[in-house]
């Protein structure tokens, strides 16, 4: 994919184009109601232990994240016993040109890669193709959007938005080597397809790129999990194999992993385990008859270390399940693109103002109802909607709240100071909209209410009479 | 490259040293990394003797693994025989571990290997399995290659009724009682594989045989049964 400049702040323009493309909201709501919400609960069903697993898992990364320096230090020093190698970026162009010069070193043409969220974060693969390095990618989701030349719409469903339909005419524009009348109608079509392109790919890279969900201190080893083999196939046939990471991936030992692949597959697709979960430590062995000779790890920060200890301390647990997008009633209308870059969902709302800047993702912290169900679902606990708090006020504090709003709120909050004026004001409001309701008390227009009556009416309060008037007529009735 | 280690590092201890002085935050971590302190173990993990078993198989089934029951090892060729043909593959790819290579092969056509990317069937001898989830464990090394628990279209893998464990942590278990006085504690590459490959990624259908095995078959060694 080449990556666009974030677009966070388009926000309202993206999720527009979302509303009104009918294939996509029933895509959304396949996807999302039916499919992942309906799984994970089925999922959590049948593991009386659930629960009690969150509470773990969010001590488990609390702790690591406490001792943070010296779990990264042990980390480190395995790997490196185990003949790999790791290498610090600060930021994505560091780690970017980190893997561009192994790829060098070792002459590389292609390069074969597993799903990786951090890949997508630094923008890995317009480097490697800038510099005559070829990526491809391998999921399937990850392999039909990056022929379509599109960003992921969700971390672990990539191409969900996404239909048969369009699959079948993106292979057919780029698999032009295939007989042209072949039957690509049902999904099976598309998928020996790509099945067949990929396999000679996955033989032929030079490099392997994959990503790691969770890095183990004690033993220096990271893991992968994947559902199609691909991510595992990327880590063991080419001669070289680097995975990229962030550093917050890490946990003390093989239990405290454990622990967390309990919840993540089940909290993700409500599955008991991922199809596959591959450990790997270090290079190929001695004896070893297959295995990459070159194993190198690039730990990016990218500013997470700016986070510990923080007001956004907590985001560092995410484990990226997917779930709080999964279960966002925002999410579930606008999709992933609307939220213009990488990390979409309310775990993009509140990482990609760390990540980009305030300047540049300021909307994101406003496109939530917060009604919190993300942090209900949240297998490590993370307080979503607390942490989206925490932006609107920077960004308010930041100036980054027009005008008009800015002057909405401020003459609110000096009536709201006031009691005796707040409640003339309100009673006086509520006359007036009685008033210009009429006799069907209800609107079929409303100034600045366009979105709601559109497609139905605005109710009117009701009168001052002894049902209706203001919460203090109401409360002062004794209706309370 | 080393500046970057110095300044992360440099950030991680400013933020940590507020919270515990560094003396206390290293021997913390290495005390939990010597202790290991045991997860919270479901209790479908806890699972003892036949039911154990049939937790393995009934769980192996519910992620769409086909299980074939036999009585010993030595009727390990003939059951391979049957899949390769039902897979009308006339090879076989063997990992090359002591357990197959001892086995009379005589019947068909092996080979003895790493995977190729032509492989239609082939066969591998697990490390360990976990009834919990009914989840295979394989681990590389000379005679276990990771490339062959991928590529073929059916994978079939060996396990003896006795190394299923109940859980994932016994299985850990058995790892750190064979770790080497030397070098890594882990092999290169340990899989966990539970069920053959699939994808959702074409309107969330799920359709198996993504890029790994299109079929994974165990042979279930209980000389009791």
């Amino acid at each position: 994919m080449s990556q666009k400049p974030p677009a966070c702040n388009d926000f309202q323009l993206g999720a527009k184009k979302a509303l009104d493309n009918k294939r996509l909201q029933a895509q959304l709501a396949r996807t999302l109601k039916e499919g992942f919400q309906y799984k994970r609960r089925k999922g959590m069903s049948r593991l009386p232990e659930y629960d009690a697993l969150r509470d773990r898992a969010r001590d488990i990364k609390n702790h690591t994240l406490d001792h943070l320096d010296a779990y990264l230090e042990r980390f480190e020093d395995e790997v490196t016993k185990a003949g790999g190698h790791v290498h610090w970026a600060e930021t994505p162009a560091q780690a970017r040109d980190i893997i561009l010069d192994i790829c060098i070193n070792v002459d590389a043409k292609t390069v074969s890669k597993g799903k990786s969220m951090i890949s997508e974060e630094i923008a890995l693969n317009d480097h490697l193709a800038a510099n005559g390095i070829q990526p491809i990618e391998t999921d399937l989701g990850e392999y039909i959007i990056q022929l379509r030349d599109e960003p992921p719409s969700h971390i672990i469903a990539p191409a969900f938005h996404i239909s048969k339909e369009q699959v079948a005419d993106t292979f057919r524009e780029h698999h032009t080597h295939l007989k042209a009348e072949r039957d690509l109608s049902a999904p099976t079509d598309l998928l020996n397809e790509a099945r067949g392109e990929l396999r000679q790919k996955f033989l032929n890279a030079d490099v392997g790129i994959t990503g790691a969900n969770i890095l183990i201190a004690e033993t220096g080893t990271a893991l992968i999990v994947t559902n199609e083999g691909n991510g595992d196939l990327t880590q063991s046939l080419p001669p070289v194999h680097i995975a990229v990471t962030s550093i917050e991936k890490v946990v003390p030992t093989l239990e405290d992993a454990t622990t967390l692949l309990r919840l993540l597959a089940r909290t993700a697709t409500g599955q008991e385990m991922t199809v596959y979960t591959t450990f790997f430590t270090g290079a190929k062995r001695i004896d070893e008859l297959d295995g990459p000779r070159e194993f190198h790890i690039v730990l990016l920060d990218n500013k997470r270390s700016n986070m510990l200890g923080g007001p956004f301390h907590d985001v560092l647990r995410c484990i990226r399940c997917g779930a709080c997008m999964n279960h966002c009633p925002v999410y579930a209308s606008v999709s992933g693109h609307a939220y213009g870059w990488v990390y979409p969902g309310p775990i993009g709302s509140v990482l990609n103002p760390q990540l980009l800047g305030i300047e540049q993702a300021h909307v994101l912290p406003n496109a939530s109802t917060l009604c919190g169900r993300c942090e209900e679902v949240c297998p490590v606990h993370i307080p979503l909607p607390d942490l989206l708090r925490t932006w609107r006020k920077r960004a308010f504090e930041a100036g980054k709240i027009g005008g008009l709003h800015r002057l909405g709120l401020n003459l609110w909050a000096w009536l709201a100071h006031r009691p005796l004026a707040y409640r003339l004001v309100t009673r006086f409001k509520l006359r007036l909209l009685r008033l210009l309701a009429g006799k069907r008390g209800r609107f079929r227009w409303f100034i600045g209410a366009g979105g709601w009556t559109k497609t139905r009416d605005l109710p009117a309060p009701q009168a001052a009479n002894k049902h209706g008037g203001t919460f203090m007529d109401r409360y002062k009735r004794g209706e309370r | 490259m080393n500046d970057s280690r110095t300044r992360i590092m440099g950030r991680l201890k400013a933020a940590l040293d507020q919270r515990h002085n560094p003396t206390v935050r290293f021997s913390g971590a290495d005390q939990r990394m010597k202790s290991l302190p045991a997860g919270l173990i479901p209790k479908r993990g806890q699972a003892e003797g036949p039911a154990r078993i049939a937790m393995f198989v009934d769980e192996a089934e519910r992620a769409e693994t086909r299980v074939v029951r036999l009585g010993g090892m030595a009727q390990v060729p003939a059951a391979a025989a049957k899949i390769c043909q039902e897979a009308g593959s006339g090879s076989l790819k063997i990992a090359p571990h002591p357990d197959l290579q001892g086995l009379d092969w005589s019947a068909q056509d092996v080979a003895f290997g790493i995977g190729a990317g032509d492989d239609l069937v082939g066969l591998s001898r697990a490390y360990a399995g976990v009834a919990e989830t009914g989840t295979l464990v394989l681990r590389s090394g000379a005679d276990s290659p990771t490339t062959l628990n991928f590529l073929p279209d059916v994978h079939v893998v060996v396990i003896l009724a006795e190394e299923i464990k109940a859980n994932y942590e016994d299985v850990w278990a058995m790892l750190r009682a064979a770790a080497p006085d030397l070098g890594p504690m882990l092999p290169r590459t340990i899989n966990w594989i539970t069920g053959p490959s699939r994808t959702a990624d074409i309107e969330q259908t799920i359709l198996l045989g993504a890029h790994g095995p299109r079929k994974l078959m165990i042979l279930l060694i209980d000389e009791t049964a």
